[in-house]
């Protein structure tokens, strides 16, 4: 289980946010909504190990991450702001390295996005849409229990946002955990809705 | 994991040919500007030939350096990388391993004929290839440690060179004085020992002075 004690953020001597609590439990999802420059990517990142906390700590079962960056690494996908998508690389290769269950992951995840069909495209040829999409499939290819997903919605067509309401319950039924950052509603069943800046 | 990523780099470095080649052209261009400026006689060329190939070699290791990590930390990868459960330092060692074979390994195939162009005694050779190889191994341990630090700084590209250039002094150093011992008839052994020390003291230090840069450019 994650949990979050008493958690701020600064930005350039600029308080973001502070005393923020949290904890999501497996098959939990948890929402974190809040205007521009709330904090959410912050937290996020923070919850990823990625970002230093200013003040409290991010907890796994109990134990500081921080003090295990790797092993914390291990138990999560993110998707960031950005797709990480490399233009020189084709749909399939993009993935290749972060799968831990070989090609066929890769496969069924470029099927669970609708890109089954592209598996060969090089990056650069990819929709922004698309890229999103592949962003998307690169965290199915990993065995991890918490997703980290900010913005996840981001130009997506309507059929996509369908797929990662699949993805998403299929992810929540196995045990796992969602953290994500979002001016939308997601296609969930059920979440907790964490406000932040206000 | 690591096989995996240094295979994904060369990949890429293979589909963006061009920057790949330019490292190189960028050496054999450098390297024959020395005769036309300072004449073709034989004599003078054959005795700083060694310090020419040297000093180009080390400039065009540096040129692709930059990008080494710069694409990656500007796309979103570098999180993703971080994020993939592998030690930042062994992340360096495999950016260094790709930036080797791509730049460094064509730099050490091109040194001999640039050598023997430049009239460097055809005995001398091995000597300069033998120094070179732990050489440019050691210059892409470096450049990408300075790769990963300079990330995030505004006008990187410009501190790369002034940070990894002073480093990379020693190499050069012994590097040069090993062919230098080769014409003058003495041994070469101390000198390539040396460079190879120097390979043995950078490879773990500069990968987890890297690691580190890694993970405080993801901070920022």
């Amino acid at each position: 289980m994650l949990a979050g004690e008493t958690l701020a953020a600064m930005r350039a001597e600029r308080l973001v946010f502070a005393r923020v609590n949290l904890s999501v439990t497996p098959g939990e999802a948890l929402l974190l909504r809040g205007p521009n420059g709330a904090g959410k990517s912050t937290l996020i990142r923070m919850l990823a190990g990625l970002l230093r906390p200013v003040m409290g700590r991010v907890l796994w079962d109990g134990s500081d991450i921080r003090e295990d960056l790797g092993a914390h690494a291990g138990r999560v996908a993110m998707l960031g702001h950005q797709d990480a998508v490399k233009p020189a690389l084709s749909v399939a290769g993009n993935l290749e390295l972060f799968s831990q269950g070989g090609m066929e992951q890769v496969t069924a995840a470029l099927v669970a996005m609708g890109l089954d069909r592209l598996t060969d495209l090089p990056g650069r040829l990819l929709s922004a849409g698309q890229k999103r999409r592949l962003a998307l499939a690169r965290l199915a290819v990993r065995h991890a229990g918490l997703w980290l997903l900010d913005e996840p919605t981001l130009g997506l067509d309507d059929a996509s946002i369908q797929r990662l309401g699949l993805l998403l319950a299929r992810h929540l039924t196995a045990g796992g955990m969602v953290v994500a950052a979002t001016h939308v509603d997601l296609p969930l069943p059920s979440c907790r809705v964490l406000r932040l800046g206000s | 994991m690591f096989g995996r990523l240094v295979q994904r780099e060369l990949v890429m470095a293979f589909r963006h040919g061009a920057d790949t080649l330019a490292a190189l052209l960028f050496f054999l261009i450098a390297g024959s500007l020395f005769p036309l400026a300072i004449g073709p006689s034989p004599e003078v060329l054959g005795k700083i030939a060694p310090g020419i190939v040297w000093v180009c070699a080390l400039l065009a290791a540096i040129l692709p350096l930059d990008r080494v990590f710069g694409a990656d930390f500007e796309d979103g990868t570098l999180d993703q990388l971080l994020l993939s459960g592998m030690a930042p330092a062994l992340i360096t060692l495999a950016k260094a391993t790709a930036h080797w074979l791509t730049t460094g390994l064509p730099l050490l195939l091109a040194a001999g004929p640039l050598a023997i162009m430049l009239r460097m005694p055809p005995a001398a050779v091995p000597v300069l290839l033998a120094g070179l190889l732990p050489g440019t191994l050691t210059l892409s341990i470096l450049g990408t440690m300075g790769s990963a630090i300079v990330l995030g700084a505004r006008r990187g590209g410009v501190l790369l060179p002034l940070l990894v250039l002073p480093l990379s002094v020693p190499v050069l150093i012994f590097g040069a004085a090993a062919a230098d011992s080769t014409a003058q008839g003495l041994s070469a052994r101390p000198e390539l020992l040396l460079l190879g020390a120097l390979l043995a003291l950078a490879l773990p230090l500069c990968s987890v002075a890297g690691g580190v840069s890694l993970r405080a450019a993801a901070e920022g």
